[in-house]
């Protein structure tokens, strides 16, 4: 009988024993410390488990661990996811697609593509301090909460949604650019064969084909959205509740501030004013949740993706 | 027939002169036949083989090479199974050094499946199970350790596949990675010109030795890949259809080499073409849905085959 | 719409991205320079305690001339290096290794659990990693690893509590590393079969195949896999602001073990630390300063990685 294949037998050198060894050992600890992780945040988040803290708002009391939930920080993730995926979705699949059906002159693509790679590199942090500056200016009040004194504080949903689409902004592109790209090119032709204009296929024949991929990046770029603390925290200020900004219910909702889950979880830490770790798990589970649930959807999205282009 | 003349285009104001049309041609189709004489009857008793064959007769069928024929390896009833399905049954052959045996067949009857036994291949595809003896020199190669088998006993593939690195390189692999002390570049330098020159290879790449393998034609990378098997001096050297991909002047090249390689190793070769079977091999080895039909010399397996499967075969019923 | 005019409309909404970009990176320069300006090349030396110079910054009189710039950032820059460059060399080592174990050693059941939880952690937010860090980690550290007399020898410095480099290095590679391990599994996996098969016929055991072979393959996406890591691990704030300490220091190497335990603040995390102090004028610029270095840094990371895909080219191997 043929004898199953081993994975190391005597004839390998001392070089390749200590490699295999490395590799098993690498794999262990993979395995480990990635069972630890799961197993301790959920133990906890189980642990403080509790739904009313869901619809419940958070009190600014001094003793936070007997006062509110966090539907607010909620609120505020959602607000933020959705108001970022507004800009950086149209704006992503508009570079995406001049990159890759048009993208004349080439130095100018070239250009573009490059900044599109500046703003994936740069940390958000650093994005957040510029929007920061750029949101106190004057001229750009309307957009941000109305502090009093008539400084322009430059802190508003509007103002970090803004600067979120530039987080997810290369995602999309990416995604998108890829979904185009694996269009074969006789789909194209056919379109043009048959007397459409660039435009009419693109809107007709090529976006809807990359739907899944554009579906993708947009995912993505909502996963990274709703994980990111630094600009939250720089851009929507302290505050736990919901504050509206002046001038109409929605308007003023998006004018306003308040927090995301992150900023929750940041400022219930020790790193922050907090002395509720129980809440700050238990937000931090639910964000886990959030993300993990997003992933999901990409992969799903991933999954399904193959048009059949060829037969 | 009557002849009929094209009808004249229609003249418009703007017409500019643009001379008569050009002439119609009437395809003739009442002709005789022209008679095509038969080929002339020569001695050679061609006309016996023909019929038993289906082709011409003007293969030339290869010198045996002179010398004992030392059995080097031997299946002995070896069954391949992958999960549930039978692919090879009971087969046994011998495998010699001086000769070409050639395993033909139609499409999955086993051959390519048998021959990756014989340097344990089988064993990578999870599901496989495999029973019987196969010896090397008489050693059971399942108590072998299977790298020093592959060393002994090397494989050329279908698809040609050098690694992406230089020529030299490809074909000093399999030298390198052998043990733990790697071998100095001017060591290896003697054993890579050498291995090039039995593969035919050396005067078309002698002089460019760093330049990167991929950038050959189909048909030197072929022969790079028998040279890179070849390196490491083996005792068989195993072909899984080397020349289907490759152009009719380079299959030809390669089967050139491979019988004047078949005096060093011995040569396994699976073919799906049967003149190429023809051209080069000693023996043939005949598999049909697993098993193997019929072993026997080549002149005997296409001259007067003694399986009624073989003859239709051989005869082109089923391919 | 004619297609000309829908060329220049999404052209001209590209145009305005890239100059939004653009002058953002502007922005940050321009408002970076007074603090490089005021400070030459000491900016980038040593010298006095980053935090107190900070506060002198932002208590600087209203008057724009006596703005207060003194800064002697090399803390923070050494404090950048050590934590990027710890976690990258270590995760690359480390997810080389565990996508060699995934790709190869692993049986496949456990793959099928392991590798959706790697790309699952890749997604989780850096603020769940800090808190784990800070709630558990860091007493933990300075409970039990950070001994009396550790405490004692530094102490006329710098204060030890569990908030360190050790834990700020540790957390960071665990944060890196499944988008690493994601990269370079895919690229493994993308190698040619008939590569890998071809080296395993010449009798090259699993380990070199996969050494020699797949990963000198893989080495663009290895790359590009380091490049990722690195950007991410420079722009890391919050996680770095919560774990790695809560003082600008720059760890001793000469401290020997107590090199790890001591506290240190990155770039990023300086700048989360003391971001409410933007709208003070030299405060401000020196914090655009930050994020100049920090800029700088990223833009460099991507053009070496496009510069070290290159070379490979030229052997097939496609980046």
């Amino acid at each position: 009988m043929t004898p199953p294949p081993t994975g190391i037998s005597d004839g390998w050198p001392l070089r390749d024993r200590v490699g295999y060894c490395a590799a098993w050992g690498a794999g262990l600890t993979l395995i480990g410390v990635a069972a630890a992780i799961v197993i301790y945040m959920a133990y906890r988040g189980t642990q403080y488990f509790d739904l009313g803290l869901l619809l419940e708002s958070p009190n600014a009391t001094l003793n936070q661990a007997q006062s509110g939930g966090f539907r607010d920080p909620i609120v505020g993730t959602a607000i933020l996811l959705v108001l970022s995926t507004l800009i950086a979705a149209p704006l992503g699949v508009t570079i995406a697609v001049w990159l890759t059906e048009y993208g004349r002159p080439r130095w100018l693509a070239r250009t573009v593509e490059s900044a599109v790679e500046v703003v994936a590199g740069t940390p958000s942090i650093v994005l957040a301090m510029f929007g920061l500056v750029f949101f106190q200016q004057q001229w750009l009040g309307f957009l941000t909460f109305d502090a009093e004194g008539g400084a322009v504080l430059g802190r508003s949903f509007i103002a970090a949604a803004a600067m979120m689409s530039l987080i997810a902004l290369p995602l999309v592109v990416g995604a998108t650019r890829e979904a185009l790209n694996a269009i074969p090119g006789h789909v194209r032709e056919a379109s043009y064969a048959l007397g459409k204009t660039k435009a009419a296929t693109i809107r007709r024949v090529l976006l809807p084909a990359a739907r899944p991929g554009i579906g993708t990046g947009t995912a993505l770029g909502m996963g990274r959205v709703a994980g990111d603390t630094a600009i939250v925290v720089v851009l929507l200020g302290a505050t736990l509740q919901i504050l509206n900004g002046g001038g109409g219910s929605v308007f003023g909702l998006f004018r306003g501030t308040g927090s995301t889950l992150t900023s929750y979880v940041y400022y219930n830490s020790p790193a922050g004013e907090g002395l509720a770790p129980e809440k700050a798990y238990f937000a931090a589970f639910v964000l886990l949740v959030v993300v993990i649930l997003l992933n999901f959807v990409v992969t799903r999205i991933a999954h399904g993706k193959d048009p059949g282009w060829t037969r | 027939m009557d002849s009929l003349s094209p009808p004249e285009p229609p003249r418009s104001e703007q017409d500019v002169v643009l001379g008569p049309p050009p002439p119609v041609r009437r395809i003739v189709i009442d002709r005789d036949p022209t008679v095509v004489a038969p080929p002339a009857a020569n001695g050679n008793a061609p006309q016996a083989r023909a019929g038993a064959l289906g082709l011409a007769s003007s293969l030339r069928r290869p010198e045996p090479s002179p010398g004992p024929k030392v059995e080097r390896m031997r299946t002995e009833s070896v069954s391949i199974a992958y999960g549930e399905k039978p692919a090879v049954s009971g087969v046994t052959l011998p495998v010699r050094q001086g000769e070409v045996l050639a395993l033909i067949g139609p499409s999955g009857c086993g051959k390519t499946t048998l021959l990756r036994s014989l340097n344990r291949l089988v064993e990578i595809t999870p599901t496989a199970t495999r029973s019987g003896r196969i010896t090397l020199d008489g050693e059971d190669i399942d108590r072998m350790e299977v790298t020093a088998l592959r060393r002994r006993v090397s494989m050329v593939f279908q698809q040609p596949n050098p690694f992406p690195m230089s020529v030299f390189d490809n074909v000093a692999y399999a030298l390198r990675e052998q043990g733990s002390r790697r071998p100095r570049k001017d060591a290896l330098y003697n054993h890579v010109g050498d291995a090039l020159v039995r593969a035919g290879l050396w005067d078309e790449v002698g002089a460019t030795l760093d330049h990167p393998a991929l950038r050959l034609s189909g048909g030197q990378q072929q022969r790079l890949c028998i040279a890179r098997a070849l390196a490491a001096r083996p005792e068989v050297l195993l072909l899984d259809e080397p020349c289907s991909a490759l152009d009719p002047r380079s299959t030809q090249v390669i089967e050139e080499l491979i019988l004047k390689l078949r005096d060093e190793v011995a040569v396994v070769i699976v073919t799906h073409n049967m003149q190429q079977a023809l051209r080069i091999a000693d023996h043939v080895g005949f598999m049909y849905l697993g098993e193997l039909v019929e072993y026997a010399p080549a002149e005997q397996l296409f001259g007067t085959p003694r399986q009624p499967r073989t003859r239709e075969y051989v005869a082109g019923a089923f391919g | 719409m004619s297609d000309a005019r829908v060329e220049r409309i999404l052209g001209a909404v590209a145009c305005i991205v890239l100059a939004l970009i653009a002058g953002m990176v502007v922005f940050v320069f321009e408002k970076a320079w007074p603090s490089f300006a005021h400070n030459g090349l000491a900016w980038f030396g040593g010298g006095g305690d980053v935090d107190l110079q900070l506060e002198d910054i932002f208590n600087s009189p209203a008057n724009p001339s006596d703005y207060v710039y003194t800064l002697h950032a090399w803390p923070l820059l050494w404090g950048t290096f050590v934590v990027t460059a710890g976690a990258v060399l270590i995760g690359i080592v480390f997810s080389l290794l565990a996508a060699i174990f995934i790709v190869e050693f692993a049986p496949a059941r456990i793959n099928r659990v392991l590798e959706p939880v790697v790309r699952l952690l890749a997604a989780v937010p850096s603020v769940v990693y800090g808190l784990i860090g800070i709630l558990l980690i860091v007493p933990f550290v300075g409970n039990h690893l950070i001994s009396v007399e550790r405490q004692e020898s530094v102490a006329n410095v710098v204060q030890l509590d569990g908030a360190c480099l050790g834990v700020g290095v540790l957390i960071l590679t665990v944060m890196i590393v499944p988008i690493m391990i994601a990269i370079v599994v895919d690229a493994l996996r993308a190698v040619p079969g008939g590569w890998t098969e071809g080296a395993a016929a010449l009798g090259v055991n699993r380990w070199r195949v996969i050494w020699t072979i797949s990963v000198r393959t893989a080495r663009p996406a290895i790359v590009a896999a380091a490049v990722l890591a690195t950007a991410r691990a420079l722009g890391e704030a919050i996680m770095l602001s919560m774990v790695a300490g809560s003082a600008s220091f720059a760890p001793n190497p000469i401290d020997g073990l107590t090199f790890l335990f001591e506290p240190t603040r990155p770039l990023a995390s300086a700048l989360v630390e003391n971001v409410e102090g933007l709208s003070v004028v030299p405060f401000g610029e020196t914090l655009f300063a930050f994020a100049a270095i920090l800029l700088v840094s990223s833009m460099f990371l991507s053009l070496a990685g496009f510069a070290a895909k290159q070379p490979m080219r030229k052997y097939g191997v496609q980046p």
